[in-house]
This record gives structure tokens, sequence and C-alpha cells, in this order.
């Protein structure tokens, strides 16, 4: 097997794993928070606004790392540097 | 199919080209400014104001009340920065409802630019109130030996910052291109729909994570002060409790 399509094969199947794994962990957390939140507004319903804004600051913090996940998913299939040097040499 | 809309040139001459991130910048730079002046040319202060007044009120009232609520200081100081930085986010990513345009805070080198406006922000506001030795002094906070973990943690935040907003705005645009090639009837409208909600919440967040930056950063003075008004009338009825 010559190494542009190791590499190929390779960039690919990381980038499932990678957005696969990297989500589990982020939807568990968001899924916590938002029930937390709920259950915390269901009792203090005065404070629904600081919950709230509070809630949507910890999510995207959470989320952000799912985002991480994305990003360097999207970076191993469209600008793989290791994709473009083979390519290019060969 | 292209991710960031620096690979889209519109123009070049030379070594010289504009791609679609500068110039959209502009579109957003200049319809924000140009907004702005020309309502801003007649206000009035009387009980009947325009339409266009009322909405820049409602927008301006609206910031410093948030930034009242998230730093507990007085929102002055902080307005032009943080809502600066929340209105042009909020507008980069609204236009996406414009056919053609493309949102440039879907380039990484946008969302570096912010997030370094907030690296020096944060110790221009810590200096301006408490001057340099205080500020200083901040990053030895616990013991000295966590100099370096409370630098590192400057500078990692500033790229989550920077990875985060170009994270959720390029998704977006990448879900929308591929469900066009799957599906091109309905579901690209309802992501799209999907991404405008993301875009603002975004733009909420990167304003607030600014305002909490800078107000950690300058928060000694409050304490120092003593008579802040309204944090120290909210802090007293918590410290009943204990």
């Amino acid at each position: 097997m010559d190494s542009v399509s190791l590499i190929g094969m390779v960039s690919v199947i990381t980038a499932g794993l990678t957005i696969a794994i990297g989500s589990v962990g982020p939807a568990l957390g968001e899924a916590r928070a938002v029930a937390q939140a709920l259950a915390a507004m269901a009792q203090q319903p005065d404070e629904a606004g600081t919950i709230s804004r509070t809630l949507f600051v910890g999510l995207a913090m959470i989320e952000s790392t799912a985002i991480y996940c994305f990003v360097v998913a999207m970076i191993l299939i469209f600008a793989n540097p290791f994709w473009d040097r083979v390519t290019a040499g060969g | 199919m292209t991710i960031s809309p620096d690979a889209i040139i519109l123009w070049r001459w030379g070594w010289l080209h504009i791609n679609a991130t500068m110039a959209f910048t502009w579109v957003v730079m200049f319809l924000l400014a140009g907004g702005s002046w020309l309502i801003t040319r007649r206000l009035s202060q009387g009980p009947v104001i325009s339409r266009w007044q009322n909405l820049l009120e409602v927008v301006v009232t609206g910031i410093r009340d948030q930034i009242r609520e998230v730093s507990r200081q007085e929102p002055g100081r902080y307005l032009p920065f943080v809502g600066t930085l929340f209105l042009f986010v909020a507008m980069a990513n609204l236009l996406t409802v414009v056919p053609g345009y493309r949102a440039p805070t879907g380039s990484l080198s946008t969302t570096t630019a912010l997030a370094l406006c907030v690296l020096i922000a944060v110790p221009v506001y810590g200096i301006a109130a408490e001057g340099v030795v205080a500020y200083l002094r901040k990053y030895t906070r616990p013991t000295v030996l966590m100099l370096p973990f409370n630098i590192i943690g400057e500078l990692s935040r500033t790229i989550a910052l920077a990875v985060r907003l170009y994270g959720n705005i390029m998704s977006g645009t990448v879900i929308v291109a591929i469900l066009v090639g799957l599906a091109p009837l309905l579901f690209p409208i309802v992501m799209r729909l999907l991404g405008l909600l993301t875009g603002m919440i975004q733009a909420y967040i990167i304003a607030v994570l600014a305002m909490v930056y800078i107000a950690s950063a300058s928060k000694i003075e409050r304490r120092d002060a003593g008579g802040a008004g309204s944090a120290e009338s909210q802090d007293t009825p918590e410290e009943g409790h204990g």
C-alpha cells in the first residue's frame, strides 16, 4: 500500500473517530447542564434570567470542545498537511 | 467546496489581492458605521422619537444592562469595546440571510483578530483600573509558582475564543453546503435558521466572555473603593447566609 492511500485512509478514519468520540463528552455535559438549569429555573423562576444567561455561556464553553473536534476533523479531511505534501511531492 | 472565505479572491493586482473576508468585513463595518451615523444625525430628546432612534436606544440600553449584570460595574468604560465586539459579530452573522454573502467570522483570520483584540484589551483595562504593578502582581496571585500557568491560561483562552467562533460559524456553512448537495429542498433552510440562532448566541458569548475576562482583570479596584453602589448592596444579603 503506497503512502498516498495510507494517509488518505488514516485521515478519513481518524476524522470519523474524532467527531464521533469527541461529541459524546460534550453531549453528556450539555445534557447535564441543561437538566440542572431547568431544575433550578423551576425552583426559582425569578432567577430565570440570570440562570439562562449563565447557561448559555456555559453551554458555549462545553460545546467548544466538540467544536474543536469538528475543526480537527475538517482539517484532516479538507486541509490535511500530510496529504498536501504527499500529493505535491508525488 | 471552499471552507474559508479567505480562499475566495475577488480582486487581484500583483501581490495585492482582496478576498471575500476583507470585502465583507468592510461591508459590515460600513453598514454599522454608516447606519449609526445616519440615525444619530437627528436625535430628539422629546417624547416623540423616530423608530430608528428607538432601535438604537434599545440596542445600546440592552448592551449596557447586560454589561452591568455580568461585570457588576458601571458599563460606561466597557461599552465601546464590548458593544462593538457584539455588534460586529452579530451583524456579520445575521447578514448570512443575504444571498452570496459569506460571513467574515467564518474565517480563522477574522476571529483571531477579534481574540487578539480581547487579549490586548484585558491588560489595558486592568492597568487603567489599578495600575501596572497591581495588575502584574495578579499573575502571581496564589503563589509565584502559578505564574506560568496564568500566562498559559491567558494564551489558551485567546485561542479558544478564536476557534470557538470560527468553528461554530464555519460548521454552519459546511453543513449547509453538504445538505445542499444531499437534500436541497428544505433542510438547508432549517440549518440556516439554526445557523442564525447560533450566530447570535456566539456574538453574545464572545461579548460576555470578553467582559468577564476584562472584569476579572480589574476587579480589585471595586473592592478597595468600597462604595460601588448596586454591586455592594447586592452582595450584602449573600453574606448574611454565611
